[in-house]
């Protein structure tokens, strides 16, 4: 009953008990028992990695009307492990004048950005790996240090393509982390903390989904381009650039990278859940216990997950420079103004009960003024080319 | 020995040796990691002071914003692939010296101050992260300096668009 | 954390002030010369820091200060950096024994 409320720490206490007696320090246990909880962790994420390479292939095999993988095991489910073996067995090249050092750190540094992030990712509120009071901010470093692996690996490779192509995807990454940490701040003033514990108590009446409609869209469209996913994947499509910054690598080193890519969107989308959606709550069925609350939040990480990709396999690609416009002349002042309009009316209504209703108008509001400026927009634009053109239309 | 003294001496030799780095080596591109390598040891030494908030926003400004300009720079500023010639000028020696001397300076000053040897106070049970926001919008705290630094930076921004922008037009 | 002097930390940041000092000095690229600049400006940084742990954690103006230097540090390399990325497009060159007339 007791693991049943409390798997984490009734498993920590037993294991302590059964190294001190055998005569450790305590100290150096509490260090090795860390150790040994981190390496189970990173297995349990990079065995789910495994899981989501197939999910990949069947989902957009689907959404292409063909049926995907089945030829290996029921429904497919052994095709990644044959994957691997393929990128395991192929030939490590490295390009003649390489870095060597940056060339093989880049990869890693690539998955490392991800795993960092699962240390704050909270399945249920016993099983945080830690509850960093400034979380949201941490969420943001990790994507920094992503930024750092791209600009190493085009460097690395002594390859003009992958330089340049490592330049476009940091633009994009940098631009589109600030509608991401509006975004966020937006969160952070409705529910008064940046740990993620905190947020997932203050979605207890209704989640947060209903409070920001807007700002939820605004953190997934610039979650997609910070993962550098379609329609944002300008900088690794073949027909543009040949690979973009991982051009130069074979083997498994692109398998680093292409696993790490699947497995930061399934971050991302657990983080959506999270945000926006409730995090481990499902209509009271997470009283069961916390084992049961991160079975549900891995299921709604994994919809959202199917979201990212139903927005990759629908949409066509966007170009660098509309990539670009669209950020800094769209996204960030609207997301602003939302953080503006979200304090403002979170401040002016806060104990009343009209502040759920209040926020989702403000945000139609918004939404509405946005679309209608957008289309008067448009239309001066067009008034002034066909003015331009000047060409005398004939009357019919 | 404690654990928290091993930890502080393992960052503190990273630190001083990729400064080290940072100063001495031929390639910029390299000086350039080596920073960062630097700005994430002082980041963990952030956080073993408690200072939380100071951790992340150090990497997030100076190592996701600053070191990647930095990168950035050496990259727009190379004539050819590999940097050839001596690193160090011929001013070397003396900065040696007076770097050493500096470094002297400040440990006899601070060896005579009656403080030297002073153990951490206990933290205040208070959430220090909702403290330092309180802190920086309060008017009678530090709203004003706060308020000034950004429109520092906003003149920071004016004016390197500008510098930068100054020779293509011409 | 009650078992560190605060002696340690200072000498560290002594230690690290004085290699920017170092590079500053006898760096011969301009963007090493900054890079040396940022090494300062972290010594100082960290000395701050200790200094608010050390003395009163209560009160939140070290922090504030440390907050400050961050923001100046950042406006400070970009108009750096700008600065000579326009002198090499004229100059062609960030040698900074090179870069020695006020106007030609």
């Amino acid at each position: 009953m007791e693991f049943w409320n409390d798997p984490i720490t009734t498993i920590f206490n037993s294991l302590l008990k059964s190294f001190t007696s055998g005569g450790m320090s305590e100290g150096l246990a509490t260090v090795l028992i860390y150790l040994i909880g981190i390496l189970l962790f990173v297995t349990f994420a990079m065995v789910l990695d495994i899981f989501l390479v197939w999910i990949e292939r069947k989902v957009v095999a689907r959404f292409q009307d063909r049926l995907g993988p089945n030829r290996l095991g029921p429904f497919g489910i052994f095709q990644p492990f044959a994957d691997i073996v393929k990128l395991l067995i192929k030939e490590d090249i490295t390009p003649v004048g390489a870095d060597v050092i940056m060339f093989n750190l880049a990869p890693i540094f690539s998955m490392m950005s991800v795993l960092l992030l699962w240390a704050i990712m909270p399945f249920a509120p016993k099983m945080v790996g830690v509850d960093l009071n400034v979380a949201m901010l941490y969420l943001v470093a990790a994507g920094s240090i992503g930024t750092l692996s791209v600009i190493m690996a085009g460097w690395a490779s002594n390859n003009k393509y992958a330089t340049m192509g490592a330049f476009r995807t940091v633009a994009q990454m940098v631009s589109y982390e600030i509608p991401m940490v509006a975004a966020i701040l937006v969160i952070t003033v409705l529910s008064g903390t940046m740990g993620v514990v905190g947020i997932v108590e203050a979605q207890e009446f209704l989640p947060f989904i209903f409070y920001a409609p807007l700002t939820a869209i605004i953190f997934l469209i610039s979650a997609i381009a910070e993962l550098g996913r379609s329609p944002f994947d300008l900088n690794e499509a073949e027909s543009e650039i040949v690979a973009g910054f991982h051009t130069e690598y074979t083997g498994m080193k692109f398998g680093l990278f292409y696993a790490g890519e699947l497995l930061h969107s399934f971050t991302f989308g657990g983080f959506i859940a999270l945000l926006f959606f409730g995090g481990h709550r499902f209509f009271g069925l997470e009283n069961l216990g916390p084992i049961v609350g991160a079975l549900i939040f891995i299921g709604k990480a994994l919809f959202f997950y199917w979201v990212i990709m139903w927005v990759k396999y629908t949409v066509p690609r966007i170009r660098i420079d509309h990539m670009l416009a669209f950020n800094w002349k769209f996204l960030t002042p609207l997301a602003f103004i939302l953080l503006m309009v979200t304090a403002l009316v979170g401040r002016l209504l806060l104990d009343s009960v009209w502040l759920v209703p209040a926020l989702f108008l403000s945000n139609v509001f918004v939404g509405w003024m946005t679309v209608l400026y957008l289309k008067s927009h448009e239309r001066k634009t067009r008034e002034a080319e066909d003015a331009k053109s000047a060409v005398p239309v004939a009357q019919h | 020995m404690t654990t928290m003294q091993v930890l502080f001496l393992i960052f503190a030799a990273i630190i001083l040796g990729s400064a080290f780095k940072v100063v001495t080596t031929k390639k910029m591109i390299h000086a350039a990691f080596w920073l960062i390598v630097v700005l994430f040891g002082v980041a963990a030494l952030y956080a073993m002071l408690n200072a939380g908030f100071m951790a992340m926003v150090q990497v997030v400004v100076y190592v996701g914003a600053i070191a990647i300009l930095f990168i950035f720079a050496v990259m727009l500023t190379r004539k050819e692939l590999l940097d050839k010639g001596p690193a160090l000028n011929d001013n070397k020696s003396i900065a040696a010296v007076l770097s050493l001397l500096s470094f002297g300076g400040l440990y006899m000053l601070l060896r005579n101050w009656s403080g030297f040897m002073n153990m951490a106070p206990a933290l205040p049970e208070t959430d220090m992260v909702e403290e330092l926001g309180t802190a920086l919008v309060t008017p009678d705290m530090y709203l004003l300096p706060f308020e000034i630094a950004s429109v520092l930076l906003l003149a920071a921004l004016i004016g390197a668009v500008y510098v930068a922008n100054e020779a293509r037009s011409e | 954390m009650n078992s560190i002097p605060i002696s340690w930390y200072l000498v560290l940041s002594a230690g690290l002030f004085s290699l920017g000092l170092f590079g500053v000095l006898a760096r011969k690229n301009a963007v090493a010369i900054l890079l040396g600049i940022e090494l300062m400006l972290n010594a100082v940084n960290l000395n701050l820091v200790t200094f608010w742990r050390y003395n009163n954690p209560a009160e939140m103006t070290g922090q504030v200060f440390a907050i400050i230097v961050f923001a100046v540090a950042a406006a400070e390399v970009a108009v750096g950096l700008a600065l000579i990325i326009s002198i090499y497009r004229n100059r062609n060159t960030v040698m900074a024994d090179d870069i020695d007339l006020m106007k030609w």
